[in-house]
């Protein structure tokens, strides 16, 4: 039966169900730990592309494009999220 | 820009923001599913599989000046925003012989950082003038 869930601001996810998988010595050997990486103020952003929606047309965007011009670049965590 | 295709972001735009914003949202909404981009920014939350809420500063010569990254349930302040662009504007029109102290807005004083001004800031500015 589906319980009803509590709605934040933090766009809820799901996962596998069950115990979690214990990874070998091994496989953690194969696959180094990612390193978190942060970009740095006075350094270059990195350039992307990116499809997107813009009044009434999908559209295509590169970073570098607007190059010469002030961008404020925006995330969160979802569409219809309240704040 | 979020993990929601271009699909649910024209949705969005169509059903509610367009009911708070004129014309709906005049810049571009963009889609990162997988969180690639947001992943190379680090606002990428592997675990939830979302993007914190971070906002980048990026400069005319692709230079990010500044960043502010928000857990979800605490919205942005635009007006700080705004008042950031402004001052990084200013530091770029003097080619940094200003500096723009702490409270610093459009009018206020700023500052020109060189040998008279050190250990006599006190001179120029005072902690009132921190606040609006």
């Amino acid at each position: 039966m589906a319980e009803e869930a509590e709605v934040g601001c933090a766009r809820p996810t799901g996962g596998p169900v069950g115990e979690e998988q214990v990874e070998t010595q091994e496989q953690q050997q194969v696959q180094p730990r990612e390193e978190r990486s942060m970009v740095m103020v006075g350094q270059k952003a990195p350039d992307f592309v990116a499809p997107g929606y813009q009044k009434g047309k999908f559209v295509n965007v590169k970073l570098s494009d607007y190059l010469g011009k002030w961008v404020v670049l925006c995330f969160y965590p979802g569409d219809f999220t309240f704040v | 820009m979020s993990i929601d295709s271009m699909f649910v972001h024209k949705m969005w735009d169509d059903n509610e923001l367009s009911k708070m914003v004129d014309g709906g949202v005049p810049f571009p909404m963009l889609s990162d599913a997988g969180g690639k981009v947001g992943k190379i920014f680090g606002v990428f939350d592997e675990t939830a599989g979302v993007e914190a809420r971070g906002r980048f500063l990026i400069d005319p010569d692709g230079v990010i000046q500044g960043f502010e990254v928000l857990t979800p349930p605490v919205g942005r302040n635009v007006s700080e925003t705004i008042r950031q662009i402004q001052a990084f504007q200013l530091i770029r029109e003097t080619k940094g012989a200003e500096a723009t102290p702490s409270g610093w807005k459009p009018g206020k004083k700023t500052l020109k950082p060189g040998p008279e001004l050190v250990g006599n800031v006190w001179k120029e500015w005072n902690t009132s003038m921190a606040f609006d």
